[in-house]
């Protein structure tokens, strides 16, 4: 490896020499930013600024953990380890002496593998690999101080150059309009043809050589044909404004105010991460209204990712945990204060069980409000009132803190802590098997306190008083669920999780004042951080690597059971009286998917017993159950698992991720003897995976349960109403996961991906021609059934769960088309297990077979393919950093702004562009051809019958502003009604078709008939000039394409009002200025005074009004006819605003009721399923898991 | 944007909560159904048909006359003198007679008519030099290259007025005889030269070039020549009125304001009503009219008339407008019957509504 292989341009490599020469130090930083080359840079942030080549760390061993989510999405943490060699410990390690050469290869996008040797002073090269590089956007985690040399930074750094460049988007609309161009110029060059044509027809009926026939200089005419040849070109001149050149200009003006429009959205606002939606595409806004096929991301799209312990059943006792589900629902209290307009769903289904819908909101309902269910239908103005206070910051719950049941607190109270009781308890089990049965990474609060600051420091905080109001709130609360605690914390060690005194505690609400009024960063995060300073001082944290785990190991902190430390031999429990007891950890058998399980084997100190605790899903568990003498179990083991198994389908219904817990006591015999093999198979070469596996199941068995966890994985605000309405819209959502399929579909309930009533198709095979026979024998099945409008059946609605491994094989280019052809009938799919590659592969068969337009929507980095494939890429911005966003088209912060994004900004813009569109290729014939009906009476000789400056400010000042202005601000129907009626959205996609397009050419060419030969006839034979004509030509054109444009516009505001009458004010004005003032400043036109002498001439009106009546006739005639006989469903909708509230509602849902059954739109309601069933339904049931129509392979 | 930079806290990027920005701007929402637009229809009708109405009465109370002079009576001999070109600069006398079956009360305007001359073909109306018109001194000797081919003749001397429509001015002149009867005695019906053209043109857009006291108005064209076609300088054009010379004559700026289309009229005169039997118009009665016959129409197949016509408010005799009128009144009167019975038969959903 040469110089010539280190990076950097040219603007670097003076640098590069400096440092390649030994010897040489340079320690400028010429290159801006973190330049790459030269210098050492000493990080203690958390987010790596460049590409660094790790030389030290605060970690003795030179070790520095990082978490790739950025980059990845996976949260796991990662070693990495100091360059070797060099010798010395961070301590000592300084870099004004570190004198090496470091030579690397180019900057590449390989985010695995990296090649570099340092030289250090004494010549002796050391090799370096990945494993010592610091990538760019990783985080780094339980170091505090990190020095690396910058290998690559900014474009060179491998995130970067692992950034595509998003391909070039043109938004369906754009493509057909490009089509349309097409037209006009072909109608251009046969107009042209016509004159030329005519041209030379007329030169040759000429018997003579008239005065009027100007020679050319030498005084000789042009042949005929000649001539006419010429005047094929002036044609093209004189009619080439009938290519809307402008119309692009417009285009992107509009799409501007639309982005504009879109950005200010106060109902995309996300006040929690104070962030607007971001238009990172600005040409593909009315491609929003385009969508049919929807594929969104599970994990941190549809739920929060943030696993939150629910409730949990031990020895077969279920504890609801009622108050932690209380204080969870908190955030889904609707606001009382705001104005529903009407009701979306008059029938909907209570929300779903585990956000606990209390009295209230039941209340709420029944009136009609449903306000927590549509919180943008109304603009929350009361919000913005209480926003000023900052309640947002606490938006969202404490995650980890769990309110602790009262019920299984009081058996934790019985457990004798003292003396032998303790094995016996199995609550006692359970909770230590919840917090040391995992690989959780506990570190030490004053890291973290250092980044609390660092966060903090940075932003201003305006409103305090609400949020520290809610702050005390939030710890009296906590106080009062802690209070029976008291008499056991009483007397314990002062550093366990202990209440303090009440007036110290009030001393610390105050110091917490203070810093709430620091940190003005609106995140729960920080809240949750400066909450928890606050009650315990001593503060641990877990790093996990999976969410749930966090969460269980947060819960049992909850009950007392604080992890404190895990080394790779022991892990420390502190008990809930405070003492602390450290566990020997004998072997740790970790998770893999053929198991479904992890289990820890531990000594207790104790009594000295082996115990080994198993963590998985219940129906791998539960076979394990039991042993041999299973028949000894007493009745009490055996209810245990019955009651247990119960509480697990319960919590999987309610779309909980559920988790069993068992314990073993393993002997010292079963151990020495498991233990060998244990080695055995660690030590072998091949099959080691297996083995090792085998190893594992050998000692899980003859298990005794515990009790099982439920976990929610939260779904966002709003999500099954999102999904319900995207559904009604006619939109297929699909859902792309990597989650296992049982949680995926227990989502897919709860966020009414499926519904009770669906047929789902389980699609799950282990060999192609299994894979090919379900396909076919499903096809059939569902081609019984009628397909709706876009091809999906409606009734009963199919839905398909398709796993990741038959994906693939239905992706195969054999099996493609079948699965299209499936997917297409189904309204919903879930396809499970699948990876970003695949997630990419889906949107594009399915946009390209189908010739759909998609959507992607996602969170994290593993969804960037399917963003980008996507004809829009939708990046939601939450927890797993930004490169969802940079992918995407828009960004959004929650999923719920999709529907409004959609459904309303979606509609709008491709409802308003496409009239604006058609209006634009209307005007320019329309005027036009005035110009060309002339040439019939000019010999075809190219004369402009209106003054040619006139021509270009008609489309330049008079007519460009109205049109421009309907497209940015025209509402067909209103943001409430879109959002009510989702139906709406399908209907409003079919607004620019070629129909519409030749249709508008049409009556263009009538129009211009009208507006050229009323005048003529009028003039005929009279004694006007050109120009003079020319005027009221010039006039009645303005008024027809203005008035054309009034009877389009829908929704006339003060700004539709000001821009057509000024538009006809700066037309009078401007022409009359023109007109007096320019006597000969144009030559050789001579325009002068024809306005005025018009505008003195009765007949002047008198044309005026009668060509525009006659104009606008058919078209003023073809819409009432068309709102009278047949209005669209958009005009319908427009209607309904204008009634009053209850009347509204009363239509809506005659209304829906009607349309659904006519244009089998919506999905199936629950009155179509069970017909019994009337009304809204008193509770809601919850989700049946999948029925099965077609065998399950598995 | 720059506001809200300025803005710090939590909510800074938190969008103004405006009706525009939130886009919930109070509109107006026409709905056009029959229900809302039968009222306007029947309106619409109504007011065509009291102007179709109207303007039907006034016409009626016009008269015109048109005369085709191009081989009529005497005026063959000149049309066939003129088909031979060596005959072009020779001048030819003429006279057509004709009767007035009516009398035409008011005033009587006489205009000159062609047919088939294309005064709007884009390269001879450009073919005209404005600057030099409105008076320009620099202008006069060297005219606008858009003349050509007639910016100078052979010998270079620039051509005063430049250009193809200045050269191919319409010629002919008339002088209208009335005998009321035969044997009565032979009036010359008194026709009004001036004030034929605009009055912005004739004051401010033709101009002659600037004099002085002392010189002639010869003088002042002095250098320059006369278009081909012409025969008299354009400083002699009205030999009667001296004041009606130059750039000024009215004739001239009559004929450069390029008619729109093929078959037109120019006006020549306006009837002078100071003298008995003239005082109410032009009474019925034989009337003839010499004509000096120079233009050529041959090349064009065109035609020559002489037009007699009487004007309204509206301007001339015009019987397309009020017919227009009543038809449009009939069209937009059948539509909105139709739509009553649409209305009657079908709106009933649209009026449930909107109760």
């Amino acid at each position: 490896m040469d110089l010539s292989d280190t990076p950097g341009g040219p603007h670097c490599l003076d640098q590069y020499l400096d440092q390649a020469l030994p010897g040489t130090r340079t320690w400028t930083r010429h290159c801006p930013g973190p330049g790459p080359g030269p210098g050492t840079a000493r990080t203690n942030i958390e987010v790596v600024p460049a590409d660094l080549l790790l030389l030290a760390s605060s970690d003795p061993q030179g070790v520095c953990l990082l978490e790739t989510a950025n980059l990845d999405g996976e949260t796991t943490l990662k070693q990495r380890r100091a360059v070797a060699g060099l010798g010395r410990p961070a301590t000592e390690f300084d870099p004004e002496n570190f004198n090496c050469l470091v030579v690397c290869e180019r900057p590449n996008d390989n985010l695995n593998h990296f090649k570099c040797y340092v030289e250090r002073p004494d010549k002796v090269r050391v090799g370096v690999g990945i494993e010592s590089l610091l990538l760019r956007g990783c985080t780094v985690r339980n170091t505090d101080q990190v020095l690396g040399f910058v290998v690559y930074a900014g474009r060179e750094s491998k995130s970067m150059l692992n950034i595509n460049r998003p391909r070039y988007k043109r938004s369906k609309l754009e493509r057909a309009l490009n089509r349309d161009v097409l037209c006009c110029v072909a109608l251009l060059f046969s107009m042209c043809l016509v004159g030329a044509v005519g041209h030379f027809m007329w030169r040759r009926s000429l018997p003579g050589t008239p005065p009027y026939l100007v020679p050319d200089p030498q005084g000789s005419l042009d042949a005929p044909s000649l001539s006419a040849f010429y005047m094929f070109f002036t044609m093209i001149i004189l009619l080439q404004i009938l290519i809307p050149i402008s119309l692009y200009v417009s285009i992107e003006l509009v799409k501007m105010a639309q982005v504009f429009f879109i950005t200010n959205d106060v109902d995309l606002y996300d006040a929690e991460w104070d962030r607007r939606v971001q238009c990172r595409a600005l040409n593909i806004t009315e491609d929003l209204g385009q969508i049919q096929y929807v594929f969104s991301d599970k994990t941190g799209t549809l739920t929060e990712n943030k696993m939150v312990f629910s409730r949990c059943s031990v020895m077969g006792t279920e504890y609801p945990h009622k108050e932690n589900a209380v204080r969870l629902a908190v955030v889904d209290e609707p606001d009382p204060d705001q104005e529903v307009v009407f009701d979306q769903r008059p029938r909907r289904r209570r929300p779903p069980g585990w956000t606990l819908a209390g009295g209230e909101e039941e209340e709420e309902e029944e009136s009609g409000s449903g306000a927590g269910q549509r919180p943008h239908a109304a603009p929350p103005r009361s919000k913005a009132a209480r926003s000023a206070h900052g309640d947002v910051a606490f938006s969202s719950p404490l995650e980890k803190e769990v309110v602790p049941d009262k019920a299984l607190l009081q058996q934790i109270v019985k457990i004798d802590f003292s003396g032998g009781g303790r094995e016996v308890d199995p609550y006692l089990d359970f909770f230590l098997a919840l917090a040391i049965c995992n690989t959780v990474v506990v570190s030490t609060a004053t890291a973290q306190r250092e980044r609390l600051s660092q966060l903090s420091s940075g932003s201003v905080s305006t409103g305090p008083s609400y949020a520290l109001s809610s702050l005390a709130q939030k710890v009296g609360s906590l106080r009062r669920s802690l209070a029976s605690w008291k008499p056991l914390t009483r007397g314990a060690s002062p550093d366990s999780q202990v209440l303090a005194p009440e007036e110290e505690e009030e001393e610390e609400v105050d110091e917490e004042e203070e810093r709430g009024r620091a940190s003005g960063r609106s995140g729960d995060m920080d809240a949750l951080r400066s909450c928890r300073l606050v009650v315990d001082s001593d503060e641990v944290l877990f790093e996990a690597e999976s969410p749930d785990e966090a969460a269980l190991v947060y819960a049992a902190k909850a009950y007392g059971f604080t992890l404190l430390a895990r080394g790779p031999a022991s892990v420390a429990v502190r008990l809930p009286h405070g003492e602390r007891l450290e566990l020997e950890v004998l072997d740790t058998l970790s998770f893999d998917a053929h198991r479904k399980r992890m289990s820890v084997l531990v000594r207790h100190p104790v009594t000295g017993e082996m115990v080994l605790y198993t963590k998985g899903a219940d129906y791998t568990l539960m076979e394990l159950l039991g042993s041999p003498c299973a028949e000894q179990l007493n009745d009490d083991q055996r209810s245990v698992a019955a009651n247990c198994q119960k509480h697990l389908d319960q919590y999987a219904k309610e779309g909980l991720r559920t988790l069993c817990f068992t314990r073993k006591t393993v002997s010292e015999r079963e151990y020495s003897e498991w233990s060998t093999l244990r080695q055995t198979a660690l030590a072998a070469m091949d099959n080691r995976g297996a083995q090792v596996r085998d190893s594992a199941v050998h000692l899980e068995r003859d298990l005794s349960l515990l009790g099982a966890t439920g976990i929610v994985d939260r779904l966002q605000d709003s999500v099954p109403d999102t999904i319900e309405a995207l559904r009604e819209a006619g939109i297929q959502v699909w859902v792309l996961t990597g989650d296992k399929p049982e949680t995926a579909v227990n989502i897919a309930y709860a966020c009414r991906l499926l519904d009770e009533g669906d047929m789902v198709i389980n699609m799950s095979s282990k060999d192609k021609r299994q894979c090919a026979s379900m396909l076919d024998c499903t096809l059939e099945a569902v081609r019984r059934y009628p397909p709706g409008p876009d091809g999906a059946v409606t009734d009963p609605t199919v839905a398909m769960v398709i796993d990741g491994r038959t994906l693939a094989m239905a992706l195969e280019s054999d099996l493609q088309e079948r699965f299209v052809e499936l997917a297409r009938r189904c309204r919903s799919v879930l396809c499970c297990r699948v990876t970003p590659v695949q997630k990419s592969a889906v949107v594009k068969v399915i946009r390209d077979k189908l010739k759909v337009m998609t959507l992607a929507v996602g969170d994290g980095a593993n969804d960037v393919n399917m963003i980008q494939a996507a004809d829009v890429g939708i990046g939601i911005s939450g927890q797993e950093g930004m490169q969802a966003v940079m992918a995407s088209d828009f960004a959004i912060c929650r999923f719920k702004h999709l529907r409004k994004l959609v459904l309303v900004h979606g509609h709008w813009c491709h409802s308003r562009l496409a009239h604006m569109i058609v209006y634009f290729f209307y005007k320019n014939v329309a005027y036009v051809n005035l110009l060309f009906w002339y040439q019939f009476y000019c010999g075809f000789s190219g004369t402009t019958v209106i003054d040619i400056w006139l021509v270009i400010f008609f489309n330049l000042f008079y007519t460009s502003v109205p049109p421009i202005m309907f497209g940015i601000m025209d509402r067909d129907v209103s943001a409430e009604t879109l959002m009510g009626l989702p139906e709406l959205y399908r209907l409003g996609q079919g607004e620019y078709k070629s129909s519409i397009f030749w249709v508008a050419i049409l009556d263009a060419f009538y129009q211009s008939l009208v507006c050229f030969f009323i005048p003529y006839l009028t003039y005929r034979g009279s004694d006007v000039d050109v120009f003079t004509f020319g005027t009221p030509l010039n006039t009645v054109s303005l008024f027809t394409v203005l008035l054309h444009l009034s009877i389009e516009i829908k929704a006339w505001t003060a700004v539709h009002w000001g821009v057509m009458m000024g538009s006809v004010g700066v037309f009078f004005v401007s022409i009359l200025a023109y007109n007096a003032l320019c006597v000969t400043c144009n030559p050789p036109a001579n325009p002068y005074w024809t306005l005025q002498a018009q505008m003195g001439d009765p007949v002047f009106y008198l044309v005026c009004l009668l060509t525009t009546v006659v104009a606008l006739l058919p078209r003023y005639t073809f819409h009432v006819l068309r709102n009278t006989l047949r209005p669209s469903p958009l005009l319908l909708a427009r209607n309904l605003e204008r009634l009053a509230p209850a009347a509204r509602r009363r239509w809506t849902q005659g209304w829906r009721g009607g349309t659904r059954g006519a244009a089998a739109e919506g999905t199936p309601r629950e009155e179509r399923t069970a017909p019994g069933e009337e009304g809204p339904s008193p509770t809601w049931t919850p989700p049946r898991p999948p029925r099965d129509t077609t065998t399950n392979a598995t | 944007m720059g506001k809200e930079a300025a803005k710090t806290g939590p909510l800074a990027h938190r969008p103004d909560n405006s009706a525009f920005m939130q886009q919930r701007l109070p509109a107006w929402s026409p709905m056009l159904t029959t229900s809302t637009v039968l009222p306007f229809m029947y309106c619409m009708a109504v007011l065509c048909l009291v102007v179709g109405v109207s303007l039907l009465i006034t016409v009626q109370g016009t008269q015109e006359m048109k005369l085709d002079y191009t081989e009529a009576g005497t005026c063959n001999n000149c049309f066939q003198s003129l088909k031979n070109v060596s005959n072009a600069g020779k001048s030819c006398s003429c006279r057509v007679v004709f009767t007035l079956e009516h009398e035409f009360k008011g005033d009587v305007f006489f205009y000159y008519g062609l047919q088939n001359f294309h005064q709007n073909l884009r390269k001879y109306m450009d073919s005209r030099d404005d600057a030099q018109m409105v008076g320009r001194k620099q202008n006069l000797k060297n005219p606008s290259s858009y003349c050509e081919p007639y910016i100078r003749d052979e010998k270079d001397v620039p051509i005063a007025p430049c250009g193809a429509v200045a050269n191919s001015m319409f010629n002919d002149s008339f002088a209208l005889q009335y005998q009321g009867q035969p044997g009565d005695p032979i009036n010359t019906v008194p026709l009004y030269r001036k004030g034929i053209a605009w009055y912005t043109d004739e004051n401010v857009k033709f101009r002659n070039p600037h004099k002085n006291k002392s010189q002639t108005l010869a003088q002042v064209f002095e250098g320059t020549t006369s278009p081909p076609y012409w025969q008299k300088p354009v400083y002699l054009l009205d030999p009667l009125d001296a004041t009606n010379n130059g750039f000024i004559n009215e004739d001239l700026i009559v004929w450069m304001r390029e008619a729109a289309f093929p078959n037109f009229k120019k006006l020549y005169g306006v009837l002078v009503r100071t003298q008995e039997p003239f005082t109410n118009g032009l009474p019925a009665g034989n009337y003839s009219i010499d004509i000096v016959y120079n233009f050529p129409v041959q090349y064009f197949k065109g035609r020559k008339q002489v037009v007699l016509s009487t004007v309204t408010w509206f301007g001339g005799q015009n019987r397309f407008l009020p017919i227009a009128y009543l038809v449009t009144s009939g069209l937009v009167f059948i539509i909105a019957i139709f739509l009553t019975v649409i209305w009657w038969k079908f709106g009933k959903d649209a009026k449930n509504m909107n109760e």
